[in-house]
């Protein structure tokens, strides 16, 4: 993609390589520290893998103990520090930079305790999403966010970036099913908020840490709260003439009071793509498909979906069906969730984006990007968590032509643009990252942004923990008349610049 | 009150030197003189929650409660957004019209401070972040804040947040403004996640044996699939006469024995579904053969409007204790409470609210050391007339401490909203 701008590099670091390389591997099994070219290829990117940075060096602690000796270190001599799970975030928020450290979570793998009294588990931060859940299934629970990379992405990752999932209407995103971190601070500090009680008193920092994207700590622990699985869980796949009546559907469901687990929406391009990729038997016919998913116990159930059969019909659905059984519930899923390789078998490449709207605003944002990949000459496919306003557009493109790069970009920018200006803002659930930090003054004006930043100041004075994402870079915002600079002078020359 | 600071604007000012800023401009107008003046100021709403905290070390009183009303609420989206010092009664009438609520629960400490019902402003119940009985379930106020606007200590309005639930645009400083005490920002806007009221509403009522059976009850009901959405346990307090009367008193309903130790849950849905999971948690529970009650809407609703009012601790003159832990270790907490001190137990065995004696300043300290063993906090919600303060009312252990100034200095350099209100130096 174009050039990004990113933090001035400090020379005086890469020349003093090998000496920091040999002195974190005092810090940690030198094992763990990797400096070689072809041993640091695999941590380039993470999944917006259109930017690629070699780190200075990969670390790969084994305790919190390490991580808080490897972070003092950096601290005292100055190094920067970009911290990494599993690398499936969307946004580039773990992309390396030349000068940094990579902090690599990976071999903090381990469950550490799973307290059915206490409804939770504590757990390290590289264990996978689906790792709780599978830990404590055979007694009926799981853990509730689901994120569609929730079979590879850690929990520590899901924390930095407050994950979410198709279920989030109903049960929330990470940062309401946590209960507790461990976390450590730039200068080796190592802090805990909360545990297994509900809430704390005083600040909730734990809630400020879920989502900060690796810019105010490292998380070496996670206590979640797990939750009994319920006893029913059906599923009703509808097709709809028209995206309005479908979008009206949808709307109507929340109104009335009902709380789907989940609801869905697909546009035409995608129940084709997904059709065509999964053979999951969806309404071609169909210009919007919605899967509504209901869960508890059986009479709770049956009687939300007859209420959605009604709200469904009164809006002119043109095919109705239910799930009859899990297998049934699961092949309903599964042209959604085939949905992004479904588009990568259709184009060279695509692009996701992921603005949230209000819910009734979804037939405008559909028909806006309907406009949009005219004026822009490019295929996009919907699909939308309908319960809590999250859209994700796949703009298809082919990444070898520089043109289409440049006009996937803008393409992608005007959505985002047009779901904060029908009330929404530009990221659900991916995270800001390098991808969306220009736009971040579409949302919010100098004020807002500078609060952020001092709150990042305070507990990162020197700016070494992840510099560069989430927050624009000044140049960049000045130059698009969004952040005030008077005469080149910064309102807050003591703040820093990233 | 000091009457020293001059303020250059037109901000209403009453005879006891409050102000009385009428919208978020001339908060920050306000706000931006003090910090140039370095002089503190309170921050209040409608007083109802004034008492919960330190006294603050301020000059000024600043008064939210004309920055009032009801500015954006969209059923359909489920969601409200409304000027600060809106009165929770408003906000809950409008939404019951739709028939919406607040799902956290509001408590209402109007009863024990002054034996009367004072629900007091939304901004004032997110600056505390006390959800009632639904907590366990749903979450608590910090869960249902979508975004809000305020006013930092410098005087600059800001905001975060907005009116969708997914959304991860920047730090999510609203989970921080929650349970903040005023002390980061004034408040001027904020916005709610709003959910469908339940249909219906019973209340099973258990007389357990010991407290080993309670917290079995407790794990038993949060294990379940049959979703409640309350279950507390009211002890017997037979060694307490006048306290035992009261209590008594309190929960006198026709279906329910109330001079014994009892524990009750909440099962809310529509009438069908009510049937069906009291029948499953019967099974679960293995209560076929045991003595129980049944509650039905009439007397459930004002049965956890009671709890949720503190109305057993109604105006009480002690030290009223409010200790959340891990729920696995309640039944210690239990005996240790038994003959000791009058209590009850929300939120399926997490949260204790305790009355200590005036007297007995030290009880509170050992109470601290065993919230903090149990891995749970405390706080003095209430203090009585002779409660010195040398025991903080808050918990917080040196590093949180010291992230919390880090955190109070980003916001307030000069430490001018509510300063000490919750510890000293932040």
């Amino acid at each position: 993609m174009s050039e990004l701008a990113l933090p001035k590099i400090d020379n005086s670091i890469l020349n003093r390589k090998s000496e920091i390389v040999k002195n974190l591997s005092k810090l940690t099994d030198k094992e763990n520290v990797l400096s070689e070219v072809d041993e640091l290829r695999p941590y380039e990117t993470d999944a917006l893998s259109v930017y690629t940075q070699t780190p200075l060096a990969v670390v790969l602690p084994e305790n919190t103990d390490e991580v808080s000796e490897i972070l003092k270190y950096c601290y005292s001599e100055n190094i920067k520090v970009v911290p990494r799970g599993a690398g499936t975030g969307l946004s580039g928020g773990a992309l390396p930079l030349q000068d940094a450290i990579l902090l690599g979570l990976g071999k903090f793998n381990k469950i550490l305790e799973i307290d059915y009294k206490n409804k939770c588990v504590v757990t390290q931060p590289g264990v996978t999403n689906l790792g709780i859940t599978h830990a404590v299934q055979h007694k009926g629970f799981y853990y509730a966010p689901d994120p569609s990379s929730q079979l590879a992405c850690s929990i520590g990752g899901n924390v930095a970036e407050n994950s979410g999932g198709v279920h989030s209407l109903k049960y929330g995103t990470t940062t309401n099913n946590i209960l507790g971190v461990q976390m450590v601070m730039m200068d080796g500090t190592v802090c805990r908020f909360g545990g297994k009680s509900f809430d704390q008193e005083g600040y909730d920092l734990m809630g400020l840490i879920c989502g900060s994207e690796g810019l105010l700590g490292v998380v070496t622990e996670v206590t979640v709260k797990i939750l009994k699985t319920p006893d029913v869980v059906r599923a009703a796949l509808i097709g709809f003439p028209s995206i309005k009546e479908g979008g009206d559907a949808a709307s109507e469901i929340i109104s009335s009071g009902i709380v789907p687990a989940g609801m869905e929406i697909m546009d035409k391009a995608l129940i084709e793509a997904t059709d065509n990729f999964s053979k999951a038997g969806y309404p071609r016919d169909a210009e919007l498909l919605l899967i509504v998913e209901l869960d508890g116990t059986e009479s709770e159930v049956n009687e939300l979906i007859r209420k959605v059969e009604a709200i469904c019909k009164k809006n002119n659905c043109s095919s109705l069906k239910l799930s009859n059984s899990e297998k049934e519930r699961l092949s309903f899923w599964a042209g959604r969730k085939a949905a992004f390789p479904a588009c990568g078998a259709m184009a060279p490449d695509y692009y996701c984006m992921d603005g949230s709207i209000p819910r009734g605003k979804l037939a405008e944002a559909l028909l806006e990007i309907k406009k949009l990949s005219e004026k822009y000459e490019l295929p996009v496919a919907n699909c939308f968590h309908a319960g809590d306003g999250n859209l994700h557009p796949l703009i298809m493109f082919d990444g070898n032509d520089k043109e289409q790069l440049r006009k996937t970009e803008e393409f992608g920018s005007e959505i985002l643009k047009t779901c904060v200006r029908l009330g929404g803002v530009i990221t659900g659930e991916h995270g800001v990252g390098i991808e969306k930090r220009e736009l971040m003054c579409e949302m919010f004006n100098d004020n807002d942004i500078q609060q952020q930043l001092s709150i990042k100041k305070s507990l990162d004075e020197k700016n070494l923990l992840n510099p560069g994402k989430v927050y624009p870079i000044l140049r960049k915002c000045a130059e698009e008349g969004r952040v005030h600079v008077h005469k080149n002078k910064d309102k807050f020359p003591d703040l820093p610049r990233f | 009150m000091s009457t020293k600071i001059k303020i250059n604007s037109q901000i209403f000012q009453d005879s006891n030197n409050v102000y009385y800023p009428k919208d978020e401009v001339e908060v920050s107008d306000l706000i931006r003189e003090l910090y140039k003046q370095d002089s503190p100021t309170e921050i209040i709403g409608n007083n109802s929650k004034s008492f919960i905290g330190n006294k603050t070390q301020s000059a000024n009183t600043t008064s939210l409660s004309k920055i009032s009303g009801i500015i954006d609420y969209r059923p359909e989206e489920l969601y409200i957004k409304v000027k600060a010092c809106t009165p929770i009664n408003e906000i809950e009438k409008v939404l019951s019209e739709n028939s919406q609520e607040l799902a956290f629960e509001p408590i209402d400490f109007g009863y024990i401070k002054d034996g009367k019902s004072n629900k007091g402003t939304i901004a004032g119940y997110l600056s505390c972040n006390y959800a009632g009985s639904r907590r366990f379930k749903v979450g608590s106020v910090r869960d249902h804040v979508l975004g809000f606007k305020g006013v930092n200590g410098k005087g600059d309005i800001i905001k975060s947040g907005g009116t969708v639930v997914k959304n991860v645009t920047g730090y999510d400083l609203s989970k921080l403004i929650a349970g903040s005490f005023g002390t980061l920002v004034a408040l001027t806007e904020i916005t709610l996640k709003v959910l469908p009221k339940k249909d219906s509403s019973k209340t099973v009522i258990i007389y357990p044996n010991n407290f080993e059976q309670i917290y079995d009850l407790f794990n038993k009901l949060s294990s379940s699939s049959s979703e409640i959405s309350g279950a507390v346990f009211i002890p017997e307090q037979s060694n307490d006469k006048e306290f035992s009367a009261k209590r008594n008193n309190v929960f006198k309903f026709n279906d329910l024995k109330s001079k014994v130790s009892f524990v009750a849950f909440r099962v809310e849905g529509d009438k069908i579904s009510i049937e069906e999971k009291i029948n499953n948690l019967k099974k679960e529970l293995e209560l076929n053969n045991s003595d129980i009650s049944i509650l039905d809407v009439y007397q459930s609703e004002p049965f956890w409007e009671k709890i949720n009012n503190l109305e057993v601790f109604e105006k009480t003159e002690h030290n009223l204790i409010r200790m959340v832990i891990p729920p696995g270790n309640g039944s210690k907490l239990c005996k240790y409470l038994e003959n000791n001190h009058n209590y009850f137990i929300d939120w399926c065995g997490s949260l204790f609210w305790i009355e200590v004696n005036s007297k007995k300043e030290e009880k509170i300290k050992d109470l601290k050391k065993m919230a903090n063993d149990f891995g749970g906090y405390l706080t003095v919600i209430k203090t009585s007339s002779e409660y010195d303060y040398g025991e903080p009312i808050f918990t917080v252990d040196k590093v949180r401490l010291m992230i919390s100034e880090k955190v109070k200095q980003s916001f307030d350099p000069k430490r001018i909203l509510n300063p000490g209100k919750m510890y000293r130096g932040v």
